[in-house]
C-alpha cells in the first residue's frame, strides 16, 4: 500500500498540493484524474522522490520515502515520467536493460537478461529488440519505456499519462496489458489519466483531484457521476452505463 | 566496436613511434627520456581533456558544450596576470614551476568547488544556470585580465601573452609526476562512475527512477572534471576546443552511448590528434605554429557547424 500523510507542496507562493492524505490500495490499478494543474503529476513525483517532500510523509510498503536509499526505492517503485529524454542511439533492448540497473549497477547477470527478455515478450517488443529508438514511432517508444519500468520488477509502478502518443487501439491494448500485469504479478499500478472513460473502464480505484486537494475517491461506479464532472471538471456531461461501467458522453 | 578501439590504439601506437623517432639526432640515452617525458605529458593532457569533455557533456545533457565554456582558461590567465600585476614578473617567474603549478591548479579546482557546490546545493539544481554563470564569470575574468594587462609593464605583458596559449612543444615535464598522479586518481574515480553516467544520459527523472543519486553524481563528476581541466591547463596552458573536436569525432567513430566505450575512444582520438598533430607540425613541417592554434581553428569551425545544425542531443 502507498500511504500519503499530510503532504503539502508549494512552488514559490503557489500552493500545488494542500495537506493531502491518501491510501492507495495494494495490488490494484488506481487512476488519478483531474483537470490540468490539479497536482496529479506533482503527487506522483513526490511519491517517486523526483521532487523533495516539503511536508508530510509518504510510505511505499515498508519504505519511508525520504529516508530510504535511492537504490532501495528503485527496487520497490518505478515511475514513468511525463516527458522523457531518451538517448536515440540506444536500441530497444538496451533501454529496457536499464530497468535492471538498480539490481546490477552496470554488471548484468543471467537473471537480469532473463528479466529483460520477459519484459520484451510481455510488451510485444521482441521483434523490435535490436531496433534503435529513433526508428520507432512515439507510441512504440512509450511502450518501450513502460517495458523498461516492467523490467525494473518493482511492486509499485507509477505512470504519468502513459496514453500520450497512443491511438485508440494502442491505448486500449496498453490499459488491458497493465490491468493484466497488475493482476498476474500483483503489482500496484498508479496511472495519471486525462480520459475518464479509460479510468472508468480499466481502473479498480479512482482518485479525483482538483486544485491540489482530493475531491473524491472510490470505485468507478461509486464516484464517476454528473456531480463529479461538475465539481471537478466544471463541465456538464451526460453519463451512461455500459455493463455497469459509467461512461462519459462527450 | 572493440575492433574500432583496437584500430585507434594501433594508430596511436604508430603516431607515438613517429613522435619518438622522426628527426631524432644524438644519443638515444638522451633522446628517449627527453621525448618520452613529452610524449607522456601529451597523453596525459589528451586523456584529461577528452575525459573531462565527455563527462561534462553528459552531466549538462548537451553535446556541444566543453568545460572551457565555464571560464577555466580565463581563470588560469587571470591568476597568472594577477600574480604578475601584484608581485611583478621577476618574482612570479622566479618561483619554481611546481609552486606556480600547485597554485594555479588548486585555485582553479577551488573556484570550481565553490561554484558547483553553491549552485548545485540549491533546492532546484539548474545546470543551465550553472553553465551560464560559468560563461558570465569567464567574461568577468577576461575583462579583469584585460584591465590588468593594460597597466602592467609591456615586457611582462609579452611573457603572459606567451603563457596564455597552450604549448605542446615546451612542456613542463618536471611537473609530470604530480600532474599524472592527480589526473590518474580523478580518471579512475570517473571510470568507476561510468555506468551511473550511462544512466544519467537518459535524463534526470529516469536516472532518479533507476536509483542514481543524480545531484551527488553530478557534483562529484564536475569536481573531478575540474581537477582534470585545472591540471591540464596548468601543464600546457588553455586549450579551448580540443575536447569538443575529439569527443565529436569519437561519437562518430564509436556511435554508442556507453561511457565505457566513449571514454576510451575519445581518449585515443585525443591522443592521436595531439601526438600526430605535434609530430607533423614540429618534426615534419618544422613549423613553430602552436598546435593549439590549429586545433582551436578546427574545433571552433566544428562548434559553429554543430551550433548551426542545432545539434544538441
Amino acid at each position: 500500500m502507498i500511504s500519503i500523510r499530510n503532504v503539502s507542496y508549494q512552488i514559490g507562493s503557489t500552493m500545488i498540493l494542500s495537506d493531502i492524505s491518501l491510501e492507495i490500495p495494494k495490488g490494484k490499478v488506481t487512476a488519478l484524474i483531474g483537470p490540468n494543474g490539479a497536482g496529479k503529476s506533482t503527487l506522483l513525483s513526490l511519491i517517486a522522490r523526483l521532487e523533495r517532500l516539503q511536508s508530510g510523509t509518504v510510505r511505499v510498503g515498508n519504505l519511508l520515502v525520504g529516508e530510504c536509499s535511492n537504490r532501495e526505492l528503485a527496487q520497490h517503485l518505478s515511475i514513468l515520467p511525463q516527458t522523457l529524454d531518451q538517448a536515440p542511439r540506444l536500441s530497444v533492448r538496451e533501454l529496457v536493460s536499464f530497468g535492471r540497473y538498480p539490481y546490477h549497477q552496470g554488471r548484468p547477470q543471467a537473471e537480469d537478461n532473463r528479466a529483460v527478455d520477459h519484459a520484451l515478450t510481455v510488451f510485444g517488443l521482441a521483434d523490435l529488440a535490436q531496433r534503435p529508438l529513433d526508428a520507432l514511432s512515439g507510441g512504440q517508444r512509450q511502450r518501450v519505456q513502460i517495458a523498461m519500468n516492467f523490467a525494473q520488477d518493482t511492486e509499485y509502478m507509477l505512470l504519468d499519462e502513459p496514453l500520450n502518443n497512443l491511438d485508440i487501439a494502442g491505448a486500449r491494448s496498453l490499459m488491458a496489458l497493465l490491468c493484466d500485469v497488475s493482476e498476474r504479478h500483483s503489482k500496484t499500478i498508479v496511472i495519471v489519466l486525462h480520459d475518464i472513460n479509460y479510468a472508468s473502464r480499466y481502473a479498480d480505484h479512482i482518485v479525483a483531484m482538483q486544485n491540489g486537494t482530493i475531491m473524491a475517491e472510490g470505485t468507478p461506479s461509486e464516484i464517476v457521476n454528473a456531480d463529479l464532472l461538475r465539481d471537478v471538471f466544471q463541465t456538464n456531461a451526460e453519463i451512461m452505463h455500459v455493463d455497469g461501467v459509467p461512461i462519459v458522453l462527450v | 566496436m572493440n575492433r574500432r578501439l583496437i584500430w585507434l590504439a594501433v594508430i596511436l601506437f604508430v603516431c607515438s613511434v613517429a613522435y619518438m623517432s622522426v628527426g631524432a639526432r644524438g644519443p638515444l640515452s638522451f633522446v628517449l627520456p627527453f621525448r618520452g617525458a613529452k610524449l607522456a605529458a601529451l597523453i596525459l593532457v589528451a586523456v584529461s581533456v577528452s575525459t573531462s569533455t565527455v563527462v561534462f557533456q553528459t552531466v549538462t545533457q548537451n553535446k556541444i558544450l566543453t568545460p572551457s565554456i565555464m571560464g577555466f582558461d580565463a581563470l588560469y590567465v587571470l591568476i597568472l596576470t594577477g600574480a604578475v600585476y601584484s608581485f611583478g614578473g621577476m618574482v612570479v617567474f622566479g618561483f619554481s614551476d611546481q609552486f606556480v603549478f600547485a597554485v594555479s591548479a588548486s585555485s582553479m579546482t577551488l573556484a570550481a568547488l565553490i561554484l558547483f557546490s553553491t549552485m548545485l546545493q540549491s533546492a532546484k539544481a539548474d545546470l543551465l544556470r550553472l553553465v551560464l554563470t560559468g560563461v558570465v564569470l569567464g567574461g568577468l575574468f577576461r575583462a579583469l585580465t584585460d584591465f590588468m594587462q593594460r597597466i602592467i609593464d609591456p615586457n611582462e605583458f609579452a611573457v603572459i601573452q606567451g603563457a596564455s596559449y597552450a604549448r605542446f612543444s615546451v612542456l613542463e615535464t618536471d611537473l609530470l609526476m604530480i600532474a599524472a598522479a592527480t589526473c590518474i586518481i580523478s580518471m579512475i574515480l570517473l571510470w568507476r562512475m561510468r555506468f551511473a553516467l550511462d544512466v544519467i544520459v537518459l535524463g534526470r527523472e529516469a536516472a532518479v527512477n533507476l536509483g542514481v543519486n543524480v545531484k551527488r553524481t553530478q557534483l562529484l563528476v564536475l569536481m573531478l572534471m575540474s581537477v582534470l581541466v585545472a591540471v591540464s591547463t596548468a601543464l600546457v596552458g588553455p586549450i579551448a576546443f580540443l575536447g569538443l573536436l575529439v569527443v565529436s569525432v569519437a561519437r562518430l567513430v564509436t556511435p554508442v552511448e556507453q561511457h565505457g566505450v566513449l571514454l576510451v575512444s575519445a581518449s585515443l582520438i585525443s591522443a592521436i590528434t595531439l601526438i600526430g598533430g605535434q609530430t607533423i607540425l614540429e618534426r615534419v613541417f618544422r613549423l613553430s605554429t602552436p598546435l593549439s592554434v590549429v586545433i582551436d581553428l578546427l574545433g571552433g569551425a566544428l562548434f559553429l557547424i554543430l551550433l548551426l545544425r542545432g545539434y544538441r542531443r
